[in-house]
């Protein structure tokens, strides 16, 4: 099955069917910064964006994807901007001033959501952002729904002249199901722009004309609402419910007896449809996940309409408001409608059974960047800021290189704030891409107020957790276009940073000295771990392995390189510990730090 | 009808591949398909889950907890882990072979006994079928195979609404071609292993 094809159908992951959907809505301009559940949309793109003849990048933050999106949009391009939820908080702000510019080539802005935030550090609902935008937004409720509903809007966008805030989450990003694969749209794939200042200069004087242009299109949009063929009664009676997202599968399957009003355009809401489906009804109940958006909407239209009909949902305390919806949350509403019987789940096994969360890789260069650190601190009091990437799991034991996390960029930021309100050393530790997206004005502001912080950049040239995209540090290599990549140290040290040092993680005790003589140094310090993360390697045919053997003649079993490195290739059993050749890369890190030169690195 | 796998394991160990030969299999049987996958973490050595529901008008990605008709468990912690995704009816198959997580290895937890999570298992559920699938594996050729190993013993679950030589024909597609063989014969050593 290739997503490709001209006809047929497959069993395509949500990101795939959303890829599948630009391609059919002749979309010619995309731009990410990846993100969890969004990145595979970014992965395929990356593969086939060329010969589907469209401009693809990825830009160094969420907010530079939706400007360069924004611009071909209003050169008359059907663009497409895509990011996780919290991404979104970092383009909010071209994307408030877009909304008032409008667009000329259809647009379409993705959030995807994370309910129950699987690998997120919120859960926020960007629902709001419509609201707070005036923008139309559309919610599809599975895989094939995403798909189809692409086409459409972009066909509400081009109608309005507004760009489409496009909301999904995790289970429509990441639920399979079987799409059918419809024709493809010929578009321009250049535009020109036309200059028209009063709509794209917001200067305060078109600012205040152009709110009430996009509040007079609101109304143009409320009217598509309510015609539209994504707001639809389904079954009949005199009890409803109205849902929107995946909520809407859970509703279908595990529910029964109702009448169903599925919202996928759902802002502005369809009031009339809405305040129609509601009279004469016992009751209506509200099924959405996160916060009651629809909820709190319904109970205005109500209160407008003169209806009185009681609405049950996250305000009558019958649904959490806190994590993702399951088919077990419809066992809330028994007492309301048919719920469908489900079995009784076997009791726990009475075992102690052993985490497993996710871990640091066998071999990553970042567990011999937080040994270098740890031993560099010593008993020094210290607090360590981190930020979003794979290096957030240093958190865990033996690190425990983790303090203080808020967003991207944020550790470098928040590290010069408790350098200036605590008598602790701040030490931030940050990723290639992160560094790139928002790493820069935070260490800039940090030299032009004297922080006397130390920034790790963990650079392990890739963007890792969400499955390696290349960034600004890389340099790109597809889509018929290469770049060199921009040297991290080069661009430190020239914003005048005085301390800059690059270490080879591998080297513990190297980096280590390193680490010793930034904490010493008075102003800002920036330390580049500088290695290839061997996943990356692996995926590019590029790792050699070199297995590491302990030679248990000469081990003592102090259990240092466990101690230190923690690496998974070492297993301890009983006092002596081995290497697991299935998982050991040989990077020598265990080596570097065993006090007898116990371990031999292979060749 | 409506059926539900859990596939439950660990990043790595083919958890996603079994479940896309499962559910194109049952979309070729003309079955209705959805499914949920954990991405993003699954390289990380952290435990996954693959939710398939096939049959009539399935729509949900989810199941209900305890509503699986089959837990396909690819390591013997992690089948124990979710033992709650099935209930007294529901067909268990446990790979017994151990994938030990990071804090074992580093000697910091304990993995128990696998006789004592058989055991466990066995107490609360008649419907549990065990196999060594790294074994089986390595006796046709190689350890890698394990996860076709699975997919044939899935193949003769009681039930199982799928059948036998469609679930081969979909694995022999998806995997690559210089190692169609080495899956031919893990896929038929686990069928026969269960038979």
């Amino acid at each position: 099955m290739n997503i490709l094809e001209d006809g047929g159908k497959g069993l395509l992951l949500g990101n795939e069917a959303i890829v599948r959907g630009l391609i059919e809505a002749g979309v010619r301009f995309a731009s990410t910064y990846p993100g969890t559940p969004s990145s595979e949309i970014g992965n395929i793109l990356e593969e086939i964006s060329e010969e589907e003849g469209m401009y693809f990048e990825f830009s160094s933050n969420e907010k530079i994807a939706l400007e360069v999106s924004a611009a071909a949009a209003a050169a008359g391009v059907r663009s497409f901007a895509f990011m996780k939820h919290v991404g979104l908080n970092v383009a909010a702000d071209p994307l408030m001033t877009l909304a008032y510019s409008g667009v000329v080539g259809g647009m379409l802005v993705l959030s995807a959501d994370d309910p129950s935030a699987h690998s997120s550090q919120n859960e926020q609902d960007n629902r709001y952002y419509a609201l707070l935008s005036l923008l139309p937004m559309m919610e599809p409720s599975t895989p094939a729904e995403a798909k189809d509903m692409i086409r459409y809007a972009y066909e509400v966008s081009e109608e309005l002249t507004l760009p489409v805030l496009y909301r999904t989450t995790t289970r429509v990003n990441h639920a399979r199901s079987i799409v059918e694969f419809g024709p493809r749209t010929d578009t321009p794939a250049k535009g020109r722009f036309t200059k028209d200042d009063k709509r794209f200069v917001n200067i305060p004087a078109f600012a205040k004309l152009n709110r009430v242009r996009l509040l007079e299109l609101n109304k143009k949009a409320q009217e598509l609402s309510e015609r539209s063929p994504h707001n639809r009664i389904e079954g009949s009676g005199d009890t409803g419910v109205i849902t929107s997202g995946v909520s809407y599968t859970y509703v279908k399957e595990f529910t029964s007896d109702t009448s169903v009003l599925k919202l996928g355009f759902t802002n502005p809401l369809p009031e009339k449809k809405i305040a129609d489906f509601i009279r004469g009804k016992r009751f209506v109940i509200v099924v959405e996940e996160l916060d009651p958006f629809l909820e709190d909407q319904i109970f205005r239209i109500c209160a407008q309409n003169g209806l009185s009909v009681p609405i049950y949902g996250k305000r009558s305390g019958h649904l959490p408001r806190e994590w993702e919806y399951s088919p077990d949350t419809m066992k809330r509403l028994k007492d309301l409608i048919s719920v469908r019987d489900m079995p009784t789940p076997l009791p726990p096994a009475d075992v102690k059974l052993p985490g497993r969360p996710a871990t640091l890789c066998a071999g990553c260069p970042h567990r011999g960047m937080f040994a270098a650190t740890k031993k560099a601190v010593g008993k020094r009091d210290v607090v360590y800021c981190t930020d979003i990437g794979c290096y957030t799991l240093g958190l865990q034991p033996p690190f425990q290189a983790a303090d203080f996390l808020i967003c991207m960029g944020g550790g470098v930021g928040a590290a010069g704030g408790f350098d200036k309100s605590t008598d602790q050393k701040a030490i931030a530790f940050i990723g290639d891409s992160t560094f790139f997206h928002s790493g820069v004005g935070p260490l800039t502001s940090s030299l032009f107020n004297d922080h006397k912080i130390t920034a790790v950049i963990l650079d392990n040239r890739t963007t890792a957790m969400t499955g390696h995209q290349p960034n600004p540090g890389t340099g790109r290599s597809f889509g018929g276009i290469d770049t060199e990549p921009i040297d991290m140290e080069t661009l430190v040290k020239g914003l005048g940073i005085k301390f800059v040092r690059t270490v080879d993680p591998y080297d513990v005790k190297a980096a280590e000295k390193v680490m010793k003589d930034a904490l010493e140094f008075d102003g800002t310090a920036v330390v580049v771990s500088k290695c290839p993360c061997p996943l990356e390697l692996k995926r590019n045919k590029q790792l050699i392995i070199r297995e590491c053997r302990v030679d248990q003649s000469k081990c003592i079993h102090c259990h240092i390189c466990v101690k230190t490195i923690a690496c998974p290739a070492l297993v301890k059993k009983g006092d002596t510990v081995e290497t697991d050749p299935t998982q050991c890369i040989g990077c020598g890190m265990c080596a570097n730090v065993c006090p007898k030169g116990a371990i031999e690195v292979g060749r | 009808m409506r059926y539900t796998v859990q596939i439950v394991g660990v990043g790595g160990q083919g958890v996603l591949l079994a479940s896309m030969v499962l559910g194109t299999a049952a979309m070729r049987a003309g079955h209705k398909v959805s499914m949920s996958e954990v991405h993003g973490m699954a390289q990380r050595g952290g435990s996954v889950i693959s939710t398939l529901r096939f049959g009539d008008d399935v729509i949900s990605p989810l199941e209900s907890t305890g509503g699986a008709d089959l837990i396909m468990g690819f390591e013997p912690v992690e089948t124990c882990r979710y033992l709650s995704l099935g209930n007294k009816g529901t067909f268990i198959l446990m790979n017994l072979d151990p994938v030990y997580p990071s804090m074992v290895a580093a000697g910091f937890e304990e993995y128990p006994d696998i006789e004592k999570l058989v055991g466990s298992v066995k107490a609360r559920t008649e419907n549990l079928m065990t196999l060594d699938a790294t074994k089986v594996a390595i006796s046709v050729g190689k350890a890698v195979a394990a996860n076709a190993v699975m997919i044939g013993a899935v193949a003769a679950v009681k039930g199982f609404p799928l059948k036998k030589e469609l679930l081969k024909e979909v694995l022999l597609e998806i995997v690559p071609e210089r190692s169609k063989d080495l899956n031919s014969k893990a896929f038929e050593a686990g069928y026969s292993a269960m038979s």
